[in-house]
């Protein structure tokens, strides 16, 4: 093969040419690099911070401890207790349904659960934790720890929890917290409240939840790429949220709902000088732990259709005509109105007709009670009384008293929900049935029969307003606040009292005629009162909602609420110096005499006299009622 | 007694005389920023920089001595230099280890990759046989070249190390174009290399389609392959102009970086030091390509400019596909930064490549060797 001389020359000069050029093309590359790392450090330097900060800074929000709630005398009834729980990092996990699956094989997660977690995760961004479970036992806290590797994105938080003391003693006051849903989110306002698992549903939770829940901080900890936090870079502290001091007396409480038995029903007592309440019971109640970390479908199912509705706050979303217990303030109208004078008599012939009608209103006694006035009116509950004084009053001026008194309308609890009952007006049945009102609906709204509705809370509010001359004060449950351990308790603003317009001898009329009630022996609580070393002055009062012929086979429980009988008592004690006031509604009670009387007695036994004077069984309902007693 | 001692002395004078001093001040300048990223970006021990400080020395001992050889001895080894690197191949499909890929061979004190080499006998043996053609090459002699340079890049690839394998096929293109290989044919080439890679693609490793797909669009798998680059990318950006400082570094030190002392070294470095920290050491590269390429024309004859012209241009193309992969510029090709990504195998061949380099320059005239 012929072969060709070789030129070192040219070679070396071929060389030299192409290594220029490759000189000129590296020169040119690195150029090209560095414009490349020119645009991503300078030009892109703020977004590539960021994100490298936001890599390795995540915000770990911490939980301010919720506020604790006690008694007006520190008992504590609401609790924070540590506890478990499981959540799931939708961003870390490849695959959710799979490490569900294989979580429960570890931990008992339950349909209701699942159904929870699903809905949570719905809504949640995915690099925020979802719960799966709460309250986990030891025992899954223990089996999770050992197999923690296998989930990564899987993890079990401690948290504290709230716990109920008293189970189902508060349940219609406190209420209960449960698990933060969308909606609550919503009405928060704040993304940032979704790291908070807890709200207040029902109750002081509810009504107090902005104070109770603190505020959330922030702790911006620094992560590595697998999420493990490596230390804190800066705390922005919780603050915990205020601890609450009710007035509700422990003691007080509990004895109210002794004197209930197996009766259901509800009752409140108050401080008649500040409207503090003492004692708030609606029975049947329920555990208001079950809510806490969600209640079962089962568990909710038993609760939800009881006839006897172990859910439903009696006293702030109920309501009962009032009955007899309503003729004190009708009494105070007629005073008031100038219609009557204490002393003006009328007679009591067992039977009252309006002039021209020929249906007849009938008194409690078959024969009527003779010549009564304003006192003996109230201390004997004579309807015809009443009938005829709510006749001569007229309904707009009856209304308008009734308003000025407190009813039809909320007391100003600090709850959330208070109903305002209904008083009846031609306005009101124009609108409700489209139908114009009569003069016999006038005659029995003097007796606190027909569409009348009360909340025990409004009569409490009344009778409060009767004892302690002529204030309606707004009704509290929450006396006073701290804002830590170490801090003073401050007590809350007092509400703004309203006069009723009554003067106060006018008033002094309507007390006497109330303790005539109870200390007279013609008095329909005679029997109540009997024996209490202190002086009462009360009001009685019963409500029949279907015929009296047949009612009695009823099983009274199976009825539904509105359907019951109502037992009712109002009342205050002592008469000269009134420290509680009470209102007392048995549902399907029978007489208010006999069966809410003795309650209201126990009540104010337990809060007015030392404890080693109570007696330990009350002896004085045991003794027999006249059967005409009342109405 | 002190003649010896002037006999050594000159002896050791003489050793140093073949060392090229500005190329040596900037090799040691990158070995020193070598080891200060090795510092920040190791875990807390200093086991990183004494292992690479180590092989620092070694290949400054080979570059010591390689500069000390003349060409002419080169060029008499180099087949069997050649031929004995390709032979250390298949013992690696038999003994090799590694994580992914079985590159490394276990010899007792140390692992030893053939594939690094390849990437100094490879470009010798395309010198030695340029230098007997004459230039530019003929069609005949482009076919041998492509023996010598395609056996030995299969081999590498099938490893499989893809990232060294084009290393080794880029000094064999480099080679030929600085033998000068007409521009009709290098057209020709591109035309064949475009196809190749468009075909070649069907048979690539599933991992290796990864890696391109995930180069085309990252945030495709910001979780998985294209991790990597995202955080690369986040650490060099944060960067910023005047960097956050040696050992600073928050992606590498939170792990949010992965190899972030081999192949990702250099986002480490971007990181800590900045734009102007990259400009510098881009400016040293530079200085050390430019400085290799003056010095391989000034070489005596074919065979040492050929071989000091094409590891001058293979340490580019590492300096090129290391730095725009960390970027996210290129795809992510197993390269590591030369001389400043941890490796040990890797640093002593290049500093042997710059020894012969060396050789080539100071050998110019005709000393006595």
């Amino acid at each position: 093969m012929a072969r060709a001389i070789k030129n070192p020359y040219f070679e070396a000069d071929l060389f030299r040419r192409r290594g220029f050029l490759a000189l000129l093309g590296v020169t040119a590359l690195l150029g090209m690099l560095l414009l490349g790392y020119f645009s991503l450090q300078v030009l892109h330097y703020n977004e590539y911070l960021d994100q490298a900060n936001s890599n390795r800074v995540k915000l770990k929000p911490t939980m301010p401890a919720r506020g604790l709630i006690y008694d007006r005398n520190g008992t504590l009834l609401a609790d924070n207790v540590s506890a478990y729980r499981l959540e799931l990092t939708p961003e870390r996990i490849d695959d959710i349904d799979t490490t569900v699956k294989q979580l429960s094989t570890l931990i008992d997660i339950t349909a209701d659960d699942l159904r929870r977690f699903e809905r949570a995760r719905i809504s949640s961004r995915r690099f925020l934790p979802v719960t799966l479970k709460l309250r986990l036992s030891e025992a899954e806290v223990a089996r999770f720890a050992v197999n923690q590797f296998r989930f990564p994105g899987v993890e079990v938080v401690p948290y504290l929890t709230r716990r109920y003391v008293y189970d189902d003693m508060f349940a219609h006051v406190i209420g209960y917290v449960a698990r933060l849903d969308e909606a609550d989110l919503k009405a928060m306002g704040d993304e940032r409240y979704a790291v908070l698992s807890h709200t207040g549903k029902t109750g002081i939770e509810r009504a107090y939840e902005e104070r109770l829940r603190g505020t959330i901080g922030y702790e911006e900890v620094e992560t590595n790429a697998r999420g493990r936090s490596l230390g804190v870079l800066r705390r922005h502290i919780s603050e915990a949220g205020t601890d609450l001091r009710l007035a509700i007396d422990v003691e007080l409480q509990k004895a109210t709902i002794a004197a209930f038995g197996e009766m259901t029903g509800s009752a409140v007592a108050v401080d008649p000088q500040t409207g503090q309440i003492l004692a708030m019971v609606s029975l049947p109640s329920f555990n208001a732990n079950l809510f806490i970390n969600g209640i079962s479908t089962k568990d909710y199912a038993a609760l939800s259709t009881d006839p006897s509705q172990p859910l439903f706050n009696r006293n702030v979303r109920g309501g009962t005509p009032p009955g007899s217990t309503i003729k004190p303030f009708v009494a105070l109208a007629g005073l008031e109105s100038g219609l009557r004078k204490p002393e003006d008599t009328i007679y009591s012939s067992g039977e009252f007709f309006i002039p021209g009608q020929r249906r007849g209103y009938r008194d409690a006694h078959r024969g009527g009670h003779g010549t009564v006035n304003l006192y003996s009116s109230i201390a004997e509950s004579v309807n015809t009384y009443y009938y005829k004084l709510a006749m001569d009053m007229g309904i707009e001026k009856f209304d308008a008293y009734m308003r000025q008194y407190g009813f039809g309308q909320p007391t100003g609890i600090d709850l959330i929900g208070e109903v305002s009952g209904i008083l009846p007006n031609p306005e009101w049945k124009r609108k409700r049935f489209k139908q114009p009102w009569y003069t016999g609906e006038t005659v029995i709204a003097g007796i606190g029969q027909g569409y009348w509705v009360v909340t025990p809370l409004q009569l409490a509010q009344g009778v409060a307003s009767l004892a302690n001359g002529g204030n309606r004060i707004p009704l509290r449950l929450v006396r006073d606040t701290r804002t830590g351990l170490n801090q003073a308790w401050r007590p809350l603003p007092a509400p703004e009292a309203k006069s009723i317009g009554a003067t106060a001898e006018q008033l002094k009329a309507i007390q006497t005629g109330m303790e005539a009630t109870m200390n007279t022996r013609r008095g329909t609580g005679w029997a109540v009162a009997l024996g209490a070393p202190y002086r009462i002055a009360g009001k009685t009062g019963t409500v029949q909602k279907i015929s009296r012929k047949g009612s009695i086979s009823h099983d009274p429980k199976s009825l539904p609420l509105h359907l019951r009988h109502q037992a009712l008592f109002i009342g205050y004690a002592p008469a000269e110096a009134p420290k509680i006031a009470v209102v007392v509604v048995v549902e399907h009670g029978g007489y208010g005499a006999s069966s809410a009387g003795p309650i209201a007695r126990k009540m104010m036994d337990a809060y007015l006299l030392p404890k080693s004077a109570q007696p330990p069984q009350q002896a004085t309902t045991s003794e027999s009622l006249p059967e005409s007693a009342d109405d | 007694m002190i003649e010896a001692i002037l006999g050594l002395q000159r002896f050791v004078l003489r050793l140093f005389s073949r060392v090229d001093a500005p190329l040596m001040l900037a090799l040691t300048a990158i070995m020193t920023v070598s080891l200060l990223v090795q510092f920040s970006a190791g875990d807390d021990s200093m086991h990183a920089v004494f292992a690479q400080g180590a092989c620092f020395l070694l290949g400054s001992v080979a570059l010591l001595l390689l500069a000390n050889t003349s060409p002419a001895n080169l060029r008499t080894w180099t087949p069997w230099v050649y031929f004995g690197t390709l032979a250390l191949m298949p013992l690696v499909f038999l003994f090799g280890s590694g994580r992914s890929a079985n590159l490394w061979l276990n010899l007792g004190v140390f692992y030893l990759q053939p594939g690094e080499l390849l990437k100094l006998s490879v470009p010798m043996m395309l010198a030695w046989y340029l230098n007997r053609q004459t230039l530019p090459p003929t069609w005949k002699t482009l076919f041998v070249s492509a023996a010598i340079v395609g056996i030995p890049v299969l081999l590498i690839v099938k490893q499989p190390d893809f990232g060294t394998g084009m290393l080794v096929l880029a000094s064999g293109g480099f080679a030929l174009f600085l033998a000068g290989l007409q521009w009709r044919r290098i057209q020709i080439f591109v035309v064949l290399a475009a196809t190749a890679i468009h075909v070649g693609y069907q048979f690539l490793m599933p991992y290796q389609k990864d890696r391109i797909n995930v180069f085309l669009n990252p945030e495709s798998a910001p979780q998985g392959a294209g991790w990597n680059i995202i955080q690369s990318k986040i650490a060099i950006g944060s960067g910023g102009m005047t960097g956050k400082g040696w050992g600073e570094s928050t992606q590498a030190s939170l792990d949010f970086l992965p190899e972030h002392t081999t192949d990702f070294a250099f986002s480490v470095f971007s990181e800590e030091w900045g734009w102007l920290g990259v400009l510098a050491v881009m400016l040293i590269y530079l200085f050390i390509i430019s400085r290799s390429l003056w010095m391989a024309m000034n070489a005596k004859d074919s065979f040492s400019r050929l071989l000091a012209g094409t590891l001058a241009l293979t340490f580019f193309i590492y300096i090129f596909v290391n730095g725009g992969m960390v970027a996210g510029l290129l795809p992510v090709v197993g390269v590591p930064m030369p001389l400043i990504s941890y490796g040990g195998t890797s640093a002593v061949s290049l500093l042997a490549g710059f020894g012969l380099i060396m050789s080539a320059y100071s050998h110019r005239k005709y000393l006595a060797n």
